[in-house]
């Protein structure tokens, strides 16, 4: 079956989304990234969407889910590089994403991920390195 | 008023919600579209597809290119599934019978210049969609 691959980066994981997802892609992925930060013990996620031409309903639940789920295991997802015309309709849609925090590019976002987890290691102390 | 491409697409399987998205993006460029109105009739139709699939049992897409003192998309879709009970009830936002988020028929609706929709329960559900250029 055709998978969407997941890069590791040190702490983080990167993910490309680079086709038109069918549903059932688009829940596979969440259900690996899942797995694999529970795995790799990833402290972010970085979802490139700059290639996706729309996000509906269904592509905006699994993004809602994939940062609410990682959240529970202790890590950061932001979403990057939405199209502006993709960022009207899903708002026009009645969806806002809350819950995943979203930056301009990659650079800002990982950025974003960087400063997310020195943040909650000054503040908590860390029982992770 | 003109119509000038008629032509049906089936949608029963999930990867139909995908030749859906694919054509009428693709005949909405034709059209001349902005980029944000073809970004948003595309996801109208993805919304409608996937609910003629889920919650129709599968039906089949029609697709129209309207050319008449004003250049528009007509979609219909249609499916002979159980129909809806609660018309307005299920344009109503964060109104589900399955596991989405309840805003495809709502939203789908905000997406588009014209929304109608004619159900009868037993019999199947038909929504049109216009958006015009």
């Amino acid at each position: 079956m055709e998978k969407i691959p997941i890069l590791r980066m040190g702490d983080f994981l990167l993910v490309t989304i680079q086709v038109d997802m069918h549903d059932r892609l688009a829940m596979a992925l969440q259900d690996d990234l899942t797995r694999m930060i529970s795995d790799t013990e990833a402290r972010g996620v970085l979802i490139d969407i700059s290639s996706l031409e729309i996000v509906d309903s269904f592509i905006g639940r699994m993004l809602g889910n994939i940062a609410a789920m990682s959240r529970v295991l202790d890590a950061n997802t932001v979403v990057v590089g939405m199209q502006p015309a993709v960022a009207i309709t899903l708002v026009e849609l009645g969806l806002s994403l809350p819950g995943v925090r979203t930056a301009l590019n990659v650079d800002a976002g990982m950025e974003l991920l960087r400063n997310s987890v020195n943040a909650s290691r000054e503040t908590y102390g860390s029982t992770r390195n | 008023m003109a119509v000038l491409v008629t032509e049906t697409l089936p949608v029963k399987a999930e990867s139909d919600v995908v030749s859906v998205r694919r054509r009428v993006r693709e005949m909405s460029a034709q059209l001349g579209f902005t980029l944000v109105d073809q970004t948003k009739v595309v996801t109208a139709a993805s919304e409608l597809a996937r609910n003629t699939i889920i919650h129709g049992g599968g039906g089949m897409m029609q697709l129209e290119t309207l050319n008449g003192p004003r250049v528009g998309l007509r979609l219909t879709f249609e499916d002979k599934g159980p129909g809806i009970a609660d018309i307005a009830l299920a344009l109503r936002d964060g109104f589900t019978t399955g596991s989405g988020l309840g805003l495809g028929l709502g939203g789908a609706k905000r997406l588009v210049t014209d929304f109608d929709i004619a159900s009868r329960p037993g019999e199947g559900t038909k929504i049109i969609i216009t958006r015009w250029k």
